[in-house]
């Protein structure tokens, strides 16, 4: 950990709480939670379902505002309005979900235009883009196809070049390969660690420890706390 | 985000949706063309009915006796002196009369008057003669045809000189009616004209309760028409100062200028009522949309919380929902439009009903479309923008 400490923090977490209101009563999703992350790592974040891994993705994704505590992400305060979050979302922060979540009735070249059309950009400029990151995940030639056409790997490859496409400071991956067989599960993560090795900084949340130990730091979470954060050791992965 | 991508965006998704998109137009279609179709035939019945109100001649006055009181020559001819007042004719009127030559018969309707009748009613004799004075003081048994009533029975209009029988009493034909076509009050040509006095003998009647007045000039109308009231209070004894209310239970004397100022208002009425059913069946066509609108916001969940998630900011999602809801409206609107002009093309064509569309009412229905879209749009929309990015990516 030493050797991150003196780093600039990308995201920066203290003592956040996460309330909930249930019914008449309320739950805590999350308490006293203090993370920092760097620029270019890449952490996983572990813990069985209903651990709080969830809500803690949510918040570093800037879907939800904490109850208490504070996030800087990239410096910037999120405590802040829904309009301003949507903003640093569009900005600053790429998504990989487990069912990919793509516009089924877009084609994908227009699934990974559109984050560029919400920044502001012209149709011209963005649909270049979009296509130069589609050729980097190696979809080119499928640029017109619809989502349903592709294979489940296809189509985290195309959430990929979306999530990245706007250059974020962070890509956040909930449970990429959740979805996938083993052989386009592997594909994704490679892609992933290569992505880092480029310097993108990358969040991965898992249930699957198997999973987490592809990335470089894991954090685990246990009933709404954080009980473990260490580097992983590269032997162990096998 | 450009308002020209939401634009393409919105547009894409009524597309995606053909058949859903267009059920929801069907609403507005509907009501559009009904408004532009009923608002004409509107228009088409007021400009008929003023047209053939000015055709019988801006001079003529009408006077009509609701009681009745006997109305000599003498004084006739008193009247005629008056200031302003060119002519008079007493008409009298019967229809379902039986008229018969040869074989063939028919009933027809007639209008019985002096020589000058012809004259105040714009009735011009194709071949032969009009009725004369003479005919009217002899009681001749003479009458002028009109040229459908000589088809009906003669098969031919050419029938001057010929005879023919009227109520079973022979008469001799002296004249034909040039035809004046067809108009909403039925053919102009199925009649015949008589002699007033062969009339009354005929019809054994001596009330007469219609007089036609010609007056010298339009500008001289009021001060006939004026001459014509005071001439009838002394008549009815009743004071000069009486009111139009009483003086109404009397008689009532018209121009053509108040008949047609009465029909343009009972027309006009009629087609604010017309447009007033158009407008329901727009607003019932709005709150299809936002029926439509609501569960496709539902339908759309995750696609809403899907581009919430990389970025799109509330207003985005506002003015995309919106902006599919006036497309589907305004679309609806535009082949409303095309069905209003085909509607009416049908009417005219295969009816002969009379449709007049104007280009103002065209642009405001289309317009109001618009605006009934962007109403009704307003809800789903603001409720697919309020929609939280969690739950809507959760949303199964």
């Amino acid at each position: 950990m030493s050797e991150i400490l003196n780093k600039d923090f990308l995201i920066k977490i203290t003592n956040v709480e996460k309330v909930y209101k249930m019914g008449n009563g309320t739950f805590k999703a999350i308490e006293n939670v203090n993370l920092s992350i760097a620029k270019g790592e890449y952490v996983a974040i572990v813990g069985p379902s209903g651990a709080g891994k969830s809500t803690l993705m949510n918040i570093i994704g800037c879907l939800d505002n904490v109850s208490s505590g504070e996030y800087f992400l990239d410096g910037e305060d999120t405590s802040c309005s829904d309009n301003k979050l949507a903003e640093i979302r569009n900005k600053k922060i790429g998504f990989i979900f487990q069912n990919y979540n793509l516009l089924a009735k877009l084609s994908i070249l227009d699934n990974v235009t559109l984050p560029l059309l919400y920044l502001g950009y012209t149709n011209k400029v963005a649909i270049e883009k979009a296509k130069t990151q589609l050729e980097k995940v190696g979809l080119g030639s499928h640029i017109k196809h619809k989502p349903t056409e592709l294979s489940g790997g296809q189509m985290q490859r195309v959430a990929i070049a979306r999530a990245l496409v706007t250059k974020p400071q962070i890509i956040l991956a909930d449970e990429p390969t959740g979805a996938l067989d083993s052989k386009s599960g592997d594909e994704v993560l490679k892609m992933l660690e290569q992505l880092n090795n480029e310097g993108n900084t990358i969040v991965i949340i898992t249930h699957d420890r198997d999973i987490a130990t592809h990335a470089k730091r894991m954090i685990t979470v246990r009933d709404g706390h954080i009980t473990s954060d260490e580097i992983n050791n590269k032997e162990v992965r096998l | 985000m450009r308002i020209s991508q939401l634009f393409k965006i919105a547009l894409y998704s009524v597309w995606s949706n053909k058949i859903r998109s267009f059920l929801t137009m069907l609403g507005i279609i509907i009501g559009i063309s009904s408004v532009i179709i009923l608002v004409g035939m509107g228009k088409g019945t007021q400009k008929e009915i003023s047209d053939q109100i000015s055709s019988l001649g801006t001079n003529l006055i009408t006077v009509s006796l609701t009681k009745t009181a006997t109305i000599d020559a003498g004084d006739l001819k008193e009247l005629k002196a008056k200031p302003g007042i060119k002519a008079i004719s007493p008409q009298i009127t019967s229809s379902n009369v039986n008229v018969k030559a040869g074989s063939k018969s028919s009933t027809t309707t007639i209008e019985a008057s002096n020589a000058n009748y012809a004259e105040i009613k714009s009735y011009t004799v194709n071949s032969g003669r009009f009725i004369t004075n003479r005919d009217v003081e002899n009681r001749y048994n003479v009458l002028v045809i009109g040229t459908e009533t000589a088809n009906n029975i003669f098969g031919t209009a050419n029938v001057v000189g010929e005879t023919m029988y009227v109520s079973g009493i022979q008469f001799k034909i002296v004249g034909v009616l040039k035809s004046a076509g067809t108009s909403t009050t039925g053919s102009s040509d199925d009649k015949i004209i008589l002699p007033l006095s062969t009339a009354q003998r005929l019809l054994k009647t001596s009330t007469i309760s219609t007089y036609y007045v010609e007056a010298e000039s339009q500008a001289k109308i009021d001060t006939a028409m004026s001459y014509l009231k005071m001439f009838l209070n002394k008549k009815y004894a009743l004071r000069n100062l009486a009111t139009s209310t009483t003086t109404d239970t009397y008689y009532r004397v018209l121009s053509q200028t108040s008949l047609l100022t009465t029909a343009t208002s009972t027309t006009k009425s009629m087609s604010n009522m017309l447009s007033g059913v158009g407008a329901i069946s727009l607003l019932v066509g709005g709150i299809g949309i936002m029926n439509i609108m609501l569960v496709s916001v539902i339908e759309r969940t995750k696609e809403i919380g899907t581009r919430k998630a990389i970025g799109a900011k509330r207003k985005t999602i506002l003015a995309q929902f919106l902006i599919e809801a006036s497309i589907i409206s305004g679309f609806g609107g535009l082949l409303g439009v095309f069905f209003g002009y085909a509607g009416a093309y049908i009417g005219k064509t295969f009816f002969a009903t009379s449709i007049v569309i104007s280009s103002n009412i065209v642009i405001s229905a289309f317009a109001f479309s618009v605006l009934v879209g962007l109403v009704f749009g307003i809800y789903p929309a603001s409720k697919a923008s309020k929609l939280n990015p969690i739950e809507a990516l959760r949303f199964q």
